[in-house]
């Protein structure tokens, strides 16, 4: 294994061949460096993207955080290196290492992937290749790291089942300290101090796994075996060791903890130089379509005291020109007024800009972001994801025509020329009457907009695809064709692009494609990733990266078909790749919601009434433990009434 | 007030460009709270200045920036504001106050030294002779982006040294004034060393008195 002074020198030969070498440095403010010989666990938390991307990302923050206020630990970061890069260390046999050590991957004792999108897979199998790790689980032994993976892909965990020793499901901020209290168990590092060599010659591989199967939230796949039935859906998916439960529960905290405060300031432009502070988990509007919606759940707020004072202090500590209140859903953050009314006056003159997404279509947006003083600029950021009255009804997503229209006309008659609206095509039973409503929804805006602000006003549709996520009410159906989005992208472009004030963007069917497979598949997708990694495909979610070829030749030599993970309605009573992960979701609740679907029913805010979707069973102790106004479900009397649905069976 | 403020910028800095660098130092001014006096027009800029762009990869022992702020403060006040606010590689070793009328930095420096340490074995016989060809030339003709200039007239000093353990150092002062900039590469170049196994430090700039 090289040292980092090896690593160094070898570096220092060929960061001035490749783009940005300020990514592969580290040396930035806020950054933690710890004596690598003096702290008992080396955890590296790694974002299988390139750092541009990677070195905001929110979530291992908060991780890195956490692990570094241990004194018995230290957390360090490493993300993938860009195809130049890459092809240099290869050459000259430098393996992955961390950025603030410069210790290679392969000598810290916990590896932990966040896999927030499903095209990141081959990159994490790149990265352990990288790293001189040993790519599928089953191959690595004592002298290698634990590898973890977290996010919300790690709701269906099952494609990536061979290459990760163990995932943690939902939260990680308090199962990250089980998992590094385990290790320090088994592998005897507890009771050691200074100085000495902590690392024990030996400890067993599969009882530190076993140990780690029992903590609650955390998933070890390879405890457990799927079966399938004939017509190749599975049967079952069962733990083989009494020591791993039939179903894995996510963790949530009951309580937000204090936000990260000291970000890593980059010493070179990446793409979010920003103060990110969350204002709330967990979202109650219930659309169906959003995954992330049906499983941060239950809503927690933090108190505007809180988020003032952590963006004051960010602000402070990062010199960011930035801030960022992040939310799945801004205008439903119970104090949305008094927070803006208490950011715009603490930073009066700061020259901050300060960005709040996610605002409901409402004309009171704008007040709201009247008052941050916002850079007309940079154009007003509307989602009403579908534009005939039978969509919004099924997704579940309702807004009258005329609240858009009002609202967008308000935009731009004070003063913001841009409006971009975020639609997605391909939801379950769409026609061409719904696509032809976005054009005609689009079509009225720019009029309107054209009547109060005259010809400049612009108009930035974005179209992306549907595809129906594990875990949801629409995990049942079947997503659309190529063809079908290919002639629904058509009839878009052919009337939408006429008018020089729209502009459209739209997501290419090949990559819809791929992240259904990845994010629908079962366990035997994980040979399909392997092979297509083997043939070259990595940054799958990068343009000028792709290898579709590669996919489908994966497919291909392992007989299965693609269009059965992605074309196929799910029988209602089709066991799931993922029925063994639960986000405390139920999936009578799911299914429940998609049967109302269909009958074009809509369900209200479940801040309002509870649908009873089993967060608060699932969750009752933790709730009444932690008392008070943090979570927004409504009190329920009893311990929450049980719903009974009968599934139906095939054909019903 | 024009304040003039020399640092050094090394370590994982090295691969910071001059842009970003920029950017860094208006950061760092934001974090430590000095009155920095903004541009005027649509998108107010920080006036902060650096003297002249060190290439990527290059250590420096004495970069030099001018920055105006609102207030007159002491050149201690700044340095105390300023030190917890940088990135550890970035260490402040003058700060001075300067007449506010002075022309612009950029156009006040005239050369600039450098070190260059040869990271891997050079036969010192044949350095010493190529660097004496390269000074008893007239003329150094050399193409760089696609631009014909002479480089010897840059090369103001070139020396070297060897340590007890053979390893060599070169020490050259180059012209650094606008539009005649002299780039150590490029002496290495005429040297015929592989700039990948040298490391640059530039050491001082030379400014109009």
């Amino acid at each position: 294994m090289l040292t980092p002074e090896q690593i160094e020198t070898k570096l220092d030969r060929i960061l001035l061949k490749v783009q940005k070498p300020g990514r592969y440095v580290g040396g930035e403010l806020n950054s933690t460096v710890k004596e690598w010989d003096k702290v008992q666990t080396k955890v590296a938390f790694v974002f299988p993207d390139i750092y541009d991307i990677g070195v905001s990302n929110v979530g291992l923050k908060i991780l890195y955080d956490q692990i570094n206020q241990r004194e018995d630990a230290l957390a360090e970061r490493a993300y993938a290196p860009w195809v130049d890069m890459e092809a240099l260390m290869r050459e000259h046999g430098i393996p992955l290492y961390a950025l603030e050590s410069k210790q290679p991957l392969a000598c810290f004792d916990l590896i932990g992937f966040t896999l927030p999108y499903e095209t990141l897979y081959t990159n994490a199998l790149n990265i352990l290749d990288l790293a001189g790790i040993p790519v599928r689980s089953a191959d690595r032994d004592e002298t290698h790291p634990i590898i973890i993976a977290g996010g919300h892909s790690a709701t269906n965990p099952e494609p990536m089942h061979a290459f990760i020793d163990a995932f943690a499901i939902g939260e990680g901020e308090e199962v990250i300290h089980d998992i590094v209290d385990v290790i320090q168990r088994v592998k005897g590092q507890r009771s050691k101090v200074n100085g000495e060599d902590l690392r024990p010659s030996t400890f067993d591989r599969n009882y530190l796994l076993l140990e780690l199967a029992k903590i609650p939230g955390v998933y070890v796949p390879s405890f457990y075996e799927t079966t399938y039935l004939d017509d190749g859906t599975v049967a079952q998916t069962i733990p083989i060791r009494p020591e791993a439960p039939k179903v894995v529960n996510k963790r949530i905290v009951a309580k937000l903890p204090p936000p990260p405060l000291k970000f890593i300031v980059p010493n070179i432009e990446v793409v979010h130089n920003r103060v990110s502070v969350e204002i709330m988990r967990g979202c109650t509007r219930g659309c169906r379509f959003c995954q992330a919606g049906m499983i941060t759940r239950p809503v927690r707020e933090r108190s505007v005291q809180e988020v003032v004072d952590a963006a004051d202090e960010a602000v402070r500590s990062t010199g960011f020109e930035e801030l960022a209140l992040m939310s799945l859903s801004s205008s439903d953050y119970t104090y949305i007024n008094e927070l803006v009314d208490a950011i715009s006056k603490r930073f009066e003159g700061r020259k901050l800009s300060v960005n709040l997404p996610s605002l409901r279509i409402e004309s009171v947006s704008i007040d709201l972001m009247d008052k941050l003083k916002q850079h007309r600029t940079g154009g007003f950021t509307l989602a009403p994801e579908a534009a005939s009255e039978r969509m919004r009804r099924i997704i579940n997503k309702f807004i009258p025509d005329e609240e858009i229209i009002n609202t967008t006309r308000d935009i731009y008659s004070r003063g913001w020329t841009t409006i971009k609206l975020y639609f997605m095509i391909g939801h379950p039973s769409e026609t061409l009457d719904d696509v032809q409503a976005i054009v005609d929804l689009c079509r009225r805006v720019i009029d309107e907009g054209r009547k109060v602000a005259g010809w400049k006003v612009k108009l930035h549709a974005g179209v992306s695809t549907f595809v129906p996520k594990p875990q949801t009410p629409f995990q049942w159906v079947a997503c659309d064709t190529r063809e079908n989005i290919l002639e629904k992208q058509a009839l878009l472009k052919r009337q939408l692009l006429k008018d020089k004030s729209i502009k459209l963007s739209w997501t290419k069917p090949e990559d819809s494609l791929l992240e259904s497979w990845l994010s629908r598949g079962d366990r035997r997708m994980a040979e399909v990733i392997y092979t297509a990694w083997t043939k070259g495909a990595k940054f799958d979610a990068w343009d000028e990266e792709k290898k579709q070829e590669a996919w489908l030749t994966a497919f291909e030599e392992h007989g299965l078909d693609p269009a059965f993970y992605t074309h196929r309605q799910r029988r209602t009573d089709e066991i799931f790749p993922w029925e063994h992960i639960t986000a405390a979701v139920r999936k009578s609740f799911l299914f429940q919601d998609f049967r109302q679907s269909l009958e074009g029913q809509i369900r209200v805010d479940c801040r309002l009434n509870c649908f009873a979707c089993g967060i608060l069973p699932t969750f009752a102790n933790l709730r009444r433990e932690n008392p008070g106004e943090g979570w927004k479900c409504p009190d329920v009397k009893s311990p929450a009434q049980k719903i009974n649905i009968e599934l139906p069976v095939v054909g019903d | 007030m024009r304040a003039r403020i020399t640092f050094t910028k090394q370590g994982a800095l090295r691969y910071t460009g001059h842009l970003d660098l920029h950017r860094l130092w208006e950061r760092a001014m934001r974090r430590a709270e000095l009155p920095l006096a903004y541009s005027q027009g649509f998108h107010p800029q920080p006036k902060i200045s650096i003297a002249a762009a060190l290439p990527l990869g290059f250590s420096s022992r004495a970069e030099v920036l001018d920055v105006r702020l609102n207030e007159e403060l002491s050149t201690q006040e700044i340095t105390d504001k300023l030190k917890n606010s940088l990135p550890k590689d970035i260490q402040i070793t003058q700060v001075e106050s300067v007449e506010e009328r002075l022309p612009a930095l950029q156009t006040l420096i005239l050369s600039a030294e450098y070190e260059v340490h040869l990271t891997e074995p050079v036969e010192g016989s044949d350095l010493k002779r190529k660097i004496e060809e390269t000074k008893q030339s007239e003329t150094l003709p050399r193409e760089r982006r696609g631009k014909f200039y002479d480089l010897r007239p840059l090369i103001e000093r070139l020396e070297m040294e060897t340590d007890a353990n053979g390893k060599h150092c070169l020490f050259m002062t180059l012209t650094a004034r606008e539009g005649a900039t002299g780039r150590p590469e490029e002496v290495l170049n005429a040297l015929g060393i592989e700039p990948e196994y040298t490391r640059v430090e530039r050491t001082k700039l030379i400014f109009k008195e």
